[in-house]
């Protein structure tokens, strides 16, 4: 069905929009709300494929006027794409922390006697 | 197979690499991979394009994306993890803005009259749409960098203003249909801007984050529209889902605030009137401010100690400190949980992660739900640089703003301690009953300072 679409025509594209908008809903149906923040972040980073449209302007127009809106739409997209995974990827690093660390003498120490008040 | 067939192929793994990450994304174990699964499909897309049949200037792409990166990663490397929510906004932002350019540029490359009226439409929806979500990630920036007042802006006929230009872009957009004046574009595009300043501004603080995961949405459907101005499969396929899985996520955002939608964006308009009413009264009543050493006090005879952290810890940068003092508590015999409320901090997990980076030990870092019970038998609530996670008005004021909203009951306990810079109220703009509390004791100050002295005090016991 995308790849049918792939020619352009309107009514397939959006064939591919109205599929899309019910996956993009049901893939993300079940997240716990430690995870919506870097999912936010993770969204954003995709549409980052805004560049593959602003690389297509750029390198098809030719007036000046229309080189630099090119240009601009390259930069402010490429900030979208690679900011939005570094920054998700950041987060998610910490989230892979969460594990109880190797942590130090002291502070394993210090961690026993919190643990008897704990209700299971 | 030829090289159109092949880019196509290329999209539509693409398209199925950012399908399956999202749902990587949203389980704790497979997000990381979900992530590099999204980027390795990006990669394949971005690369694909250099491909494309009658494609020029190639050394200008490649700078642009060189100027872009240059600028991305140390801006998203350096930045500080308590600063993570405002790059999102930036960076969702200039997405709007591109898919803004790119959908302008094609009106600009083709004379209105040669455009039919439905391509007109797709323009139109990029142009506004990623407009809008251009200027209010701004303004969401600006509130967050706390470059402006985080605090909800009303002023009289808000609704009315933003109907207007909300008609006036509708109006030009149908003109712009029907007629071939195209420089009516521009006040089109000035007015989007406008709507989206105007759309943010009377949203309070700790709303933004739900607001940027709107915006987050927007951005994915001007992508989307974009993707019809350009005939591209793989930016509608990506937009669009962005659209839609944004849009279910900013609605699961609110529920784990205790809000509707509708009333994060729109409540400003008239409740927070009544609250700030409500708060000039209350500059004149009392508070117990205390020392230092009469909180080392407290806390050192104290049996149980709930610690509960909120944007101000982070802020200060005090997880450390904060983890020293509660080390040393326990070395005293005193119980020490952490109790994180889900939003604490500036979004939804960000506690887990800024503790997570101090190291605090994960089994002591409480739930909402798990640590609730405990305060009732918590000799001290120690509150770090949090207020609207704790207060009370979310249960007992329904004309609050945050009325609803699940808090941490920290009123329960016997002895409540506030560390706060002032008796401002929190990032919500909202005053807080409990500070008034006879059995509240407030440390003002920066939350590193006093813990710091806290701290000094303890040891010296």
């Amino acid at each position: 069905m995308i790849a049918v679409a792939a020619g352009g025509d309107i009514l397939s594209l959006i064939t591919v929009f109205v599929l899309a908008a019910f996956v993009g809903f049901e893939v993300i149906a079940k997240v716990p709300s430690t995870l919506h923040t870097p999912l936010m972040s993770g969204t954003n980073a995709i549409h980052g494929v805004v560049l593959v449209g602003a690389m297509l302007v750029l390198g098809t127009v030719h007036g000046t006027g229309e080189l630099v809106l090119g240009f601009a739409a390259v930069v402010l997209a490429t900030l979208n794409v690679v900011g939005g995974f570094v920054v998700t990827d950041r987060m998610l690093e910490m989230f892979k922390v969460r594990k109880p660390p190797k942590v130090s003498t002291e502070a394993a120490s210090a961690v026993a006697p919190s643990t008897e008040g704990d209700s299971k | 197979m030829s090289l159109g067939t092949g880019i196509r192929l290329a999209d539509l793994i693409a398209a199925i690499c950012f399908i399956l990450a999202l749902r990587g994304l949203t389980g704790p174990k497979t997000a990381r991979y979900g992530n590099l699964l999204g980027a390795g499909g990006m990669a394949l897309a971005v690369s694909i394009t250099f491909a494309t049949n009658g494609l020029h200037h190639f050394l200008l792409i490649a700078i642009a994306m060189l100027v872009g990166t240059a600028i991305a990663v140390p801006a998203a490397r350096l930045v500080k993890m308590t600063a993570m929510p405002q790059m999102v906004a930036a960076f969702n932002g200039v997405g709007g803005g591109a898919a803004a350019l790119i959908a302008l540029s094609k009106f600009v490359t083709a004379p209105t009259g040669k455009l039919a009226v439905y391509q007109v439409v797709e323009v139109l929806l990029g142009v506004v749409i990623g407009c809008v979500s251009f200027s209010g990630s701004c303004i969401a920036f600006a509130k967050l960098q706390e470059l402006m007042t985080g605090r909800a802006i009303t002023y009289p006929g808000q609704q009315v203003w933003n109907a207007i230009v909300g008609a006036g872009i509708l109006g030009l957009a149908i003109t712009l249909c029907l007629s071939s004046t195209s420089w009516l574009i521009v006040i089109v595009l000035a007015l989007a801007l406008i709507f989206g300043v105007a759309f943010v501004l009377p949203i309070g603080g700790a709303d933004v984050p739900v607001l940027i995961s709107l915006l987050n949405s927007f951005t994915g459907l001007a992508v989307a529209a974009s993707g019809f101005v350009l005939h591209s499969v793989v930016l509608v396929v990506a937009g669009t889902l962005v659209g839609a899985s944004g849009t279910l996520l900013t609605q699961k955002m609110s529920q784990a605030m205790g809000r509707s939608l509708p009333n994060i964006l729109f409540s400003a308009f008239g409740s927070v009137i009544t609250a700030t009413g409500g708060a000039e009264g209350d500059t004149t009543r009392s508070v117990r401010s205390a020392s230092a050493e009469d909180v080392a006090i407290l806390l050192a005879y104290a049996n149980k100690v709930i610690i509960v952290p909120g944007y101000g810890l982070a802020v200060a940068q005090a997880q450390h400190t904060i983890r020293e003092l509660a080390d040393l508590l326990e070395s005293r015999g005193v119980e020490v949980i952490y109790a994180i409320h889900p939003v604490a901090g500036r979004m939804p997990g960000h506690m887990n992660v800024l503790l997570a980076e101090a190291n605090v030990p994960y089994e002591q870092l409480k739930e909402m739900d798990e640590a609730n019970p405990e305060f009732q038998s918590a000799d001290v609530a120690l509150v770090v640089g949090a207020n609207d996670v704790v207060n009370p008005a979310a249960k007992n004021n329904p004309d609050s703003p945050i009325y609803g909203m699940p808090i941490l009951a920290v009123d329960e306990a016997r002895n409540i301690v506030f560390m706060k810079r002032s008796m401002r109220p929190g990032f919500a703009g909202i005053d807080n009953e409990l500070l008034f509390d006879p059995k509240t004791t407030m440390l003002f100050g920066d939350a590193k300072d006093s813990l710091t002295k806290v701290v000094a005090a303890v040891k010296a016991l």
